[in-house]
């Protein structure tokens, strides 16, 4: 069966599920497995479709009828494929572990029209990244924002959920705008609406159009993807969603965001300017840097989780900034392998995160807190959901070999290869994102550390935690496909870059595949620079640890282990006695206290003796520096202007009347 | 591949011998005649046959720990150039290799906390603050040395400079070599930053996460630190001062280059020795100063690699 068919197949499954689970929403048990089923189904009909267009080459599907705008089709390369692969893989995962999450809703929130919008969101991010028309791009992107921002809003009768969803759908139009407008611009170039017809309209641009283009989807669709300062969102939106959506938000959708901006810069304007890379890498390491550090001491898993995506998006913006720059010198080599890098972070990236999601949601199902401080010990008393979360935890915290390492160590290789570069002054730059990156890592560490060892070690610091249980089976087998593929994906990585290089070869005009994998190894560059072999590391710490494991139980004898209780200094230990999140990030919090602008509040009150404490009282907050200084300002501003204009809004029907007619006789003067 | 064999397992037995070395040192400066240099090694036998203690609050993370830091400092061992350059880097490079360290201690971190104790706890917490600043610290300076050499694998980089000569030596390299050398001071918990002989709750970073381990799991954990030490300053010898390390295979270069090493590594156990000697601890909270002058220097390195 070819993939023209698939496709019609994938729709067909989606658009049968939706309704059908819509309608069932009474018996939320039918609507749940019809619904979850049929996303399951249809997204391994999108995996195959991803292969099949991997292996025999584009496809294309035309509408059977035609629109304003130029001919609307589903046309599917092989970047196009390749993003169907990672929505698919991680739709499949997460909508099996959804029909044991959306249990806790039954009787509470409308299971079936959960089911019928993850449907409709699913569907409408395959055509996102398959649109071929701009305007039916727009269409499908519309329908991903707002199915999502249904998502989000689904327990509505929590606090905030609607405020934050209010919050989002505004960011998400604002980016919208941004985009649209950049579409108009390319439109009045090129005559069509067809994203082909756009690949040949940027030579014959302006350098100031050119690069307003540049900048006008660098915010459109940098709002998405979730780059500092338009990040306020995320932190918002995905402790607010159920839990698989806010894994779907974060690991995927946030992508289409990357797949546009490597669809636009790279296919329709080219990148010709090094300036343009130098401002997507300096806008991802401040994404990057501010984003672990906000991560580092946030104490909800979900908001820390959000601000890590944030993070993340920064390392592969940094690839994709090393990219263009490599691209607008010519060096299309290093280009491929940075965009090659930054692919695979995507890869890695979509696989660890909506793991750590889905993680999250079980700890919230069993514990019923997304609160680091009130949790703890879960490792004992959810053995497989800590185990699985800890994979995760490994592979954003870059341990080799999975698959975080993998993708890190082809960005620092490929930023490594910046001395390649004839500009001097750009030159030195890739030093610092060297640098910002080297520091990400190892407070991505540092965060996630905290966020395992207090969520799942030691011992619990609340009731729920006391007696949370391990989740039902359909929630483990979701996160455990995830959990293998970040294994599989960090040492089967030589087999999954060569297909990134036939994805990127296109683009870049020019195909490393070649080289970039001998045998098990990885090589970045022709020659002796460096290599590295995922696999055989892997195979070498197994030996080694068992190695480790054999001789010392044979050294030494059998020697008898006595389990008894932590040393204590003579005062029984409590979970008051254990480590705190906010203590462990709290020397961070100092050391980098003009990031943070901390604020500590200590009151205490005391009778009798200044000695004798009746009760103390500790507040330590940091400073929402984007809130304070780029929003509220904006939001006074916008405020301003309504009542300024407000002075013509009398309220009354016939001076609307009058403004429409002066307006119109204007328009037709200025117009005729 | 059996010379990297045999150069592990050379470094396995010579780590505690060289942490005996820096504690003979000492005593001397101190004025003590100190324990004899091989009592590392009788600590090390005397855990290996005791019974261990584990926590009843502890996971089963807590137990797997010492065997993964020795599994991790073992991996990184085999790639590593000792006496000559040859060694099985080419599965791993200089980034795989400071990733295995960030491995070891992160397992160990996490096994800090593990135990439920407000010193483990304690322990983690500022060993994760210090790595955010040196690790960063570590993979440029080792980055300016791979700039240099052309590759970032440590055995071609000990060959490369090895071969070449003084006169390739560029400043940078001296800003690099310090940048590690603190770096090295502070990731192996010694003066100024961690106080290696004390066991005040307060001071203590290394020895707080690993307080809760006991018997042969202890002993796991310290000779995978000691091992740890000595592969750092392994690193610094053959990345940074390479000249004499064994470029062939000959009878003759591997003598001269087994002696040439343990020269410089007892060159830099004595710098050490010195430095703790003569030196406070330094505050925690002053330590941000002391980390973001060594992250300067190497960030320095590699931007004058370009400049110049």
């Amino acid at each position: 069966m070819d993939s023209n068919n698939l496709f019609y197949i994938l729709l067909a499954l989606a658009f049968f599920g939706a309704p059908l689970a819509a309608m069932l929403n009474n018996k939320p048990k039918i609507s749940a497995a019809v619904a979850f089923g049929a996303s399951a189904m249809a997204s391994l009909v999108g995996l195959i479709i991803g292969a099949d267009v991997l292996l025999n080459g584009p496809m294309r599907l035309d509408f059977p009828f035609s629109s304003p705008f130029g001919t609307f089709a589903f046309a599917v390369d092989g970047l196009s494929a390749l993003f169907i692969i990672i929505i698919s893989l991680v739709t499949f995962a997460v909508s099996i572990y959804s029909l044991g999450y959306v249990r806790h809703y039954y009787g509470k929130y409308p299971v079936g029209l959960m089911g019928s919008l993850f449907n409709i969101f699913y569907v409408s991010m395959i055509m996102v990244v398959s649109s071929s028309n701009a305007i039916m791009f727009l269409i499908m992107w519309e329908t991903m924002s707002l199915s999502s921002y249904f998502l989000v809003i689904f327990e509505s009768r929590e606090k905030g959920t609607v405020g934050s969803g209010l919050f989002y759908l505004i960011m998400t139009h604002i980016g919208t705008a941004a985009i649209t407008i950049g579409f108009i611009l390319m439109y009045s170039e090129s005559g069509s609406f067809e994203f082909s017809s756009f690949h040949g309209a940027a030579l014959g641009m302006s350098d100031l159009l050119r690069s307003s283009v540049f900048a006008l989807w660098l915010v459109g669709f940098g709002t998405k993807a979730g780059i500092i300062p338009f990040h306020t969102w995320l932190p918002m939106a995905h402790p607010a969603a159920p839990s698989n959506i806010s894994s779907l938000m974060s690991a995927v959708m946030v992508k289409m965001a990357i797949y546009m901006l490597i669809r636009c810069y790279f296919g329709f304007l080219g990148v010709q300017d090094a300036w343009w890379g130098v401002v997507v890498l300096a806008v991802a390491c401040i994404s990057a840097l501010l984003g672990v550090m906000y991560a580092l001491i946030e104490s909800d898993i979900k908001r820390m989780l959000a601000f890590s995506t944030v993070e993340n998006i920064g390392i592969i913006l940094m690839a994709l900034g090393v990219a263009m720059i490599f691209q607008s010198y010519g060096l299309k080599e290093l280009a491929a392998l940075a965009l090659i890098a930054a692919l695979m972070h995507v890869l890695s990236h979509a696989l660890f995160k909506s793991l750590l999601f889905m993680g999250a949601g079980s700890v919230l199902y069993a514990a019923h807190t997304r609160n680091m401080e009130k949790l703890g010990g879960l490792a004992k008393r959810m053995p497989y959901t800590s185990l699985m979360f800890f994979i995760g935890v490994l592979s954003i915290a870059a341990i080799p070999p999975l698959t975080g390492f993998v993708s890190e160590w082809l960005i620092f290789q490929s930023m490594l290869q910046s001395f390649n570069i004839p500009d001097a002054i750009v030159k030195i730059l890739i030093p610092v994102a060297l640098g910002t990156l080297a520091i990400t890592g190892a407070l991505a560490a540092a965060a996630f550390l905290k966020a395992y060892g207090i969520t799942f070690l030691a011992r619990p610091r609340s009731e729920g935690a006391e007696r949370a249980e391990e989740v039902p089976g359909t929630m483990l087998v979701g996160m455990g496909i995830l959990s293998a593929l970040c294994i599989l994906a960090g040492v089967l990585s030589f087999m999954i870059l060569p297909v990134m290089d036939e994805v990127t070869s296109p683009l870049i005009g020019v195909s490393i595949g070649e080289h970039l994998i001998s045998g098990f190894l990885i090589v970045p560059t022709v020659g002796e620079f460096s290599q590295m072999s995922p696999l055989l590391i892997g195979v070498l710490l197994a030996s080694v640890f068992v190695g480790v494991l054999a001789l010392t139980h044979l050294y030494g004898g059998r020697r008898k282990v006595v389990r008894a209780g932590t040393w204590d200094c003579g005062t029984p230990l409590t979970s008051r006695t254990e480590y705190s999140g906010r203590g462990f990030s709290n020397p961070i919090n100092r050391m980098f206290s003009w990031v943070y602008h901390p604020l500590r509040v200590f009151r205490s009150t005391s009778h009798i003796s200044p000695y004798v404490k009746s009760d103390m009282r500790y507040t330590s907050t940091i400073e929402p520096v984007f809130e304070r200084y780029f929003y509220e300002p904006t939001e006074a501003g916008v405020r301003w202007l309504a009542r300024k204009v407000s002075v013509i809004q009398t309220g009354s029907i016939q001076t609307y009347l009058g403004y429409i007619f002066v307006v119109l006789i204007l328009l037709l003067i200025v117009l005729r | 591949m059996l010379l990297a064999m045999i150069q592990t397992l050379l470094l396995l037995a010579l780590a505690p011998l060289f942490t005996g070395l820096i504690r003979k040192f000492k005593a001397f400066f101190q004025g003590r005649q100190g324990p004899s240099v091989l009592q590392p090694y009788r600590d090390l036998t005397k855990l290996f046959h005791k019974d261990s203690v584990i926590s009843k609050d502890a996971s089963w993370l807590f137990t797997a720990t010492p065997y993964i830091c020795m599994t991790a400092v073992i991996t990184a061992a085999l790639m590593i150039p000792f006496f000559t350059t040859s060694s099985i880097n080419f599965i791993g490079d200089i980034i795989v290799v400071v990733y295995l360290f960030g491995m070891m201690r992160f397992f160990m971190a996490l096994a800090g906390l593990d135990a439920g104790s407000a010193f483990g706890g304690m322990g983690s917490s500022r060993e994760m603050t210090i790595s955010a600043m040196v690790e960063p610290t570590i993979l440029l300076s080792i980055f300016t040395m791979a700039l240099i050499s052309g590759t970032t694998r440590l055995g071609e980089i000990s060959f490369n400079l090895a071969t070449t000569g003084l006169d390739l030596v560029p400043p940078a390299l001296f800003l690099a070599l310090a940048a590690f050398f603190i770096s090295t001071l502070a990731e192996n918990a010694r003066v100024p930053v961690d106080n290696p002989a004390t066991h005040l709750e307060l001071t203590m970073i290394h020895e707080a996460m690993i307080l809760e381990h006991s018997g042969k799991q202890l002993a796991l954990m310290e000779w995978s630190s000691m091992t740890k030490l000595l592969l750092y300053l392994v690193i610094m010898a053959n990345t940074f001062l390479p000249w004499g390390i064994a470029t062939e295979v000959t009878p003759m270069a591997l003598i001269i280059g087994i002696f040439a090493v343990i020269l410089k590594i007892t060159l830099f156990s004595l710098a050490i020795a010195i430095i703790e000697s003569s030196m406070a601890k330094m505050r925690l909270f002053r330590l941000p100063n002391l980390l973001t002058v060594s992250f300067s220097l190497s960030l320095l390195a590699v931007m004058s690699f370009y400049i110049l």
